[in-house]
């Protein structure tokens, strides 16, 4: 029987705030691996430590709820040591892009087959709203004694600049596109990020829900209030690299980087980049160990009867006396 | 020890310059005659340059750890011949003429503090402040002294070539100076050119060149340096069974025939060599199966190489990392995490001299209490040492087997003397290896599986990732059986039972064999761990072999959980203990004393950043043994 919705739901007590944007992150993944038809032991979900970091314990297939800024390093040992698995890493965007930043960089690089998705609030939920990396410099919210004195990550850029094959935008309330793009997420042969808008209505009264709706946007000369949100596809935007090469590439690369940098008045979601031609780490892999796809590290038989049953003799004879 | 021949040999060169293959040339041909060989490199935290050296100890018994002194130096720099002349009491000395003027003041390369200590020295006996002083020094001290122009031995090999460009090669000042030596002790020639073709095996045109250059070699020696005191007759041939292998060997391979199929790690001496090596032997040959592989990751720190194999781990490979201080206080958290989640994990730790980078290519045993205390919150771990090379094989399927019985992670205590140490050992058997993976749950469990489930000896099932019908959670934050958070006092209560319970449970169910090792017998006991055992045993024969007590020493093999009541047991009758450990607080003396309520009497330790000699080692037993010594006593010997 194909699974259901539900069956991805555990019962545990979900303590978010009443409002919290990431209900619908949550909701977009349990959707995702349903609609996939994913089976539930085939699928983890790592995760890292912040009010985010919770969703591990909330989907109802293997959860990995592992240590602030450290959900990319377990995930994919997790991807490496058994590619089968469909690996969704998730987090904080102070986790992902603080405490975490290097593993961020060093993950494009690698791009191991696998999603990641940042639950980008501007701010550290669980610790009372400090800034986070992504608050715009100058901006004060209300959990702020003070306007925010460091420049934000650009955490599209920084995934385009940093290996990532599939960059992505969303927001916790466009459930629908959200999930779509999780999904597209997780199809992808290599490394996937998905930066989801998600406001915290606790301690970011800045990026608000109605703010992306448009509040503010009126002003007071007549103008007409409109959604600071639009999608890339509605203006023919082609994030698709076609080529391996350079001329494309820049070209993509170049274009996404630019979107990434808009911000207020509009905001760009919908995907950025999506680069195929890379070979994702496991391919990488396969030129050094030839059947890695079919006998990977955390399914090799290493006994029988108890007994070790690698050969290491062409080690020691290459040093006998 | 009549009729042994033991000859310590001494090789030095600025780093790149070949001081390694240098010596791998010498134990290589050493090897192959049947000698027991063990050597040690010393080097400074630099890539090319600054001074390395490496003291190479053949014998026709066991030998297990290099002497103060030796019976032979060949330098072809000049900071080889003012840092070590003074090393070669009696015995013989082949220097470069070439650096026959050169001044202290002419080498940058050495600390300021030992060039004005060395030249005190030679000043303070009239001597030149250089390479002359040195030679004058050594004579004194009834060293015979040989000049060889290194010079004129490329020229001669050009000649012989018909390549003029030859003359210039000074790269193989280093082939030059070992086959010097190595003639002078009578190694035969075609002993040292095999060991010349195997050193070079990849690489045929260099061999070639390098054989004939150690033919010239040869034949200077013949005329301008004669026979050595000491000397290194052939033997029957290399002994059966035997390797001649480098420090790291012993894990590396140990990890392989364990079956451990995934290493992440982020580059540090002493410890990378082992990636490297298993970087090098990627695919595997294995019984009964399709071919094996072990997935090596070179990562973007520490932080994620814990972290990889941690996830690595709950995927169901048997993981590992390899680090060394400064990265193994990066992995602090981690390491926590996998105790609270019961997750098999084996770090193979090979210490430096710290604190911070410390000393970076040195030897110590500093972090011992580090490794037993690292992280916040108390859980269960092992933390075992390796006394030797060939122990660190068996070793390392041992910690495999503890982490995934107990579910614990495992440290498993190496160190920078072992990682650079080259000796010959017995082959190893991985038929000896046996490999228990615990309660690893690899098939649909029935309903209800609960990863963290109470009650039995507190060990669960614990299901890789990808089984069907056995999902589970894992968190940092305590959890409930299914592995979601929880607060609740009473389950949090049980939980810690339950991990904590792990120790005790290791403790009864590892055989005391494992747990600690008892050499010799007498009312004096040593006890000690890891890499000093080599030293200890050496020293305890030299100490007997000199007419002192027998002694009895405990080597402490498990230092967390601490096995006191089996070490008690050893200790039964001992009136004086002494602890021998390579720090300065003496942190097994710590351990001892808390687990057995009782404090050693004498410390004997060293924290130079160089390992003890078994010399000077025995001479802290003899007045140990004499009453002489005090409550600690500091080694320092070694440049
Ligand atoms: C090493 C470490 N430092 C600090 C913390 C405290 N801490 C918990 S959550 C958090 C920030 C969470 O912010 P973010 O990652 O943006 O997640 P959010 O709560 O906003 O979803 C911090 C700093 C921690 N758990 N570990
Ligand atoms: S603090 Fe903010 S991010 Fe955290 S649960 Fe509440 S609303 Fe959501
Ligand atoms: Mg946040």
């Amino acid at each position: 029987m194909a699974p259901s919705l539900s069956d991805y739901k555990t019962g545990v007590h979900n303590d978010w705030c009443p409002g919290c944007g990431d209900f619908g992150i949550l909701n977009a993944i349990q959707m995702s691996l349903a609609e996939m038809g994913v089976a539930r032991h085939e699928a983890a979900i790592f995760s890292g430590i912040g009010c985010s970091g919770k969703t591990a314990h909330f989907v109802n297939v293997t959860g990995i709820h592992t240590l602030h800024g450290r959900v990319l390093p377990f995930a994919q040992g997790a991807a490496l040591a058994n590619p089968n698995m469909r690996i969704v890493a998730v987090g904080g965007d102070g986790d992902g892009l603080g405490i975490g930043a290097g593993h961020f960089v060093a993950a494009g690089r690698r791009n191991v087959n696998m999603a990641y998705i940042i639950f980008d609030n501007g701010v550290y939920g669980l610790t009372k709203g400090q800034a986070s990396p992504t608050l715009k410099l100058g901006t004060k919210t209300k959990s702020l004694p003070s306007p925010n004195v460091n420049y934000n990550v650009n955490p599209v850029g920084l995934a385009v600049t940093s290996g990532f094959t599939f960059v992505a935008r969303a927001y916790s309330y466009d459930v629908r596109q959200l999930k779509d793009i999780i999904k597209a997420a997780i199809a992808h042969e290599g490394l996937a990020f998905v930066d989801v808008l998600s406001p915290c209505p606790t301690y970011n009264d800045i990026n608000t829900r109605d703010w992306y709706a448009g509040g503010g946007t009126g002003g007071g000369d007549g103008a007409e209030r409109h959604s600071r949100i639009y999608r890339l596809e509605d203006e023919g935007y082609d994030p698709v690299v076609h080529f391996a090469g350079a001329g494309e590439l820049n070209e993509k690369l170049g274009q996404a980087l630019s979107r990434s940098l808009e911000w207020g008045e509009r905001i760009p979601t919908g995907v950025f980049y999506h680069n195929e031609t890379v070979t994702p780490y496991d391919g990488r892999i396969r030129d050094q160990i030839r059947n890695y796809a079919e006998n990977p590290p955390a399914l090799q038989a290493i006994e029988s009867g108890g007994r070790a049953t690698t050969d290491v003799s062409p080690m020691l004879d290459e040093l006998a006396a | 020890m009549a009729g042994r021949v033991d000859v310590s040999w001494l090789v030095g060169g600025p780093q790149g310059s070949g001081v390694e293959s240098a010596a791998g040339i010498f134990s290589g041909a050493c090897a192959s005659m049947g000698y027991h060989v063990f050597g040690k490199r010393e080097f400074y935290s630099n890539i090319k340059g600054e001074h390395s050296y490496f003291v190479v100890r053949a014998s026709s018994g066991e030998v297990r750890s290099n002497v103060s002194g030796a019976d032979i130096m060949v330098a072809y720099d000049t900071e080889t011949m003012l840092r070590h002349h003074a090393d070669v009491r009696g015995g013989t000395i082949i220097y470069d003429s070439g650096m026959q003027k050169a001044m202290i003041s002419d080498v940058a390369t050495m600390d300021r503090d030992y060039a004005a200590r060395l030249g005190a020295e030679l000043a303070g006996a009239g001597r030149p402040e250089g390479v002359e002083g040195a030679v004058a020094a050594a004579r004194g001290a009834g060293t015979a002294v040989h000049a060889v122009s290194f010079r004129a031995i490329l020229s001669s090999l050009a000649e012989e070539a018909g390549n003029p460009r030859l003359r210039g090669m000074t790269r193989m000042f280093n082939v030059i100076g070992a086959s010097l030596s190595m003639a002078a002790l009578g190694i035969p020639e075609e002993a040292t050119r095999a060991a010349i073709r195997r050193a070079f095996a990849a690489k045929p045109e260099v061999a070639r060149l390098n054989e004939m250059a150690a033919s010239r070699a040869y034949s200077a020696a013949r005329s301008e340096v004669g026979r050595a005191r000491a000397t290194l007759a052939p033997r029957g041939g290399p002994r059966e069974g035997t390797m001649l292998a480098q420090g790291y060997h012993g894990t590396a391979i140990g990890k392989i025939a364990a079956g451990c199929r995934f290493q992440s790690y982020y580059p540090i001496t002493p410890a990378s060599d082992e990636s490297v090596y298993l970087e090098s032997h990627v695919e595997l040959g294995v019984a009964g199966s399709r071919p094996g592989s072990t997935l090596v990751v070179q990562c973007e720190d520490e932080i994620s190489a814990i972290g990889m194999a941690i996830g690595s781990s709950i995927a169901g490979a048997r993981s590992s990392t390899c680090t060394s201080g400064p990265g193994f206080s990066l992995m602090a958290e981690c390491l926590g995490w996998a105790g609270i989640n019961e997750v098999p994990l084996v770090i193979t730790l090979y210490q430096r001299s710290g604190p911070a980078t410390g000393l970076p290519t040195r030897h110590g045993q500093d972090d011992l209490l580090f490794a037993v205390h690292a992280g916040h919150g108390e859980f269960p771990r092992i933390v075992y040492a390796s006394g030797d090379v060939e122990e660190s094989f068996y070793d390392t399927a041992r910690c495999f087997n503890y982490a995934d019985v107990y579910q614990v992670p495992v440290i498993h205590m190496m160190d920078k003397y072992l990682a650079s140490t080259i000796l010959t050992c017995r082959r190893f058997e991985a038929s000896r290896v046996s490999i228990d993976r615990g309660r690893l749950l690899t098939r649909r469990a029935g309903e209800g599986y609960r990863r963290f489930a109470l009650g039995g000896d507190g060990i669960s099932e614990r299901a890789r990732l990808g089984v069907e019908g056995a999902e589970f959670w894992c968190t940092g934050d305590e959890h409930d059986e299914a592995g979601h958070i929880t607060e609740d006092p009473v389950v949090r209560a049980e939980m810690m039972r339950k991990r904590l319970s792990r120790e005790g449970l290791a403790l009864r169910a590892i055989p005391d064999a494992e747990q600690a090792t008892l050499y010799g017998s007498g009312e004096i006991a040593i006890v000690s761990w890891g890499s000093t055992k080599g030293p200890i045993l050496d020293a305890l024969e030299e100490v007997r072999a000199g007419g002192g007590p027998e002694m009895r020493f405990v080597q402490v093999k498990m230092l967390h959980p601490f096995p006191a009541s089996y070490v008690a047991h050893l200790l039964e009758g001992a009136t004086t203990i002494v602890d021998v450990e390579s720090n300065y607080t003496g942190q097994l003396g710590a351990l001892f004393a808390r687990s057995m309520g009782r404090e050693p009497d004498h410390y004997i330790l060293k924290y130079t950043g160089r390992a003890m000699t078994s010399t000077e080692l025995a001479g802290a037993l003899r007045r140990v043994a004499g009453g002489t010594a005090g409550r600690r006593e500091v080694l320092t010997y070694g440049a």
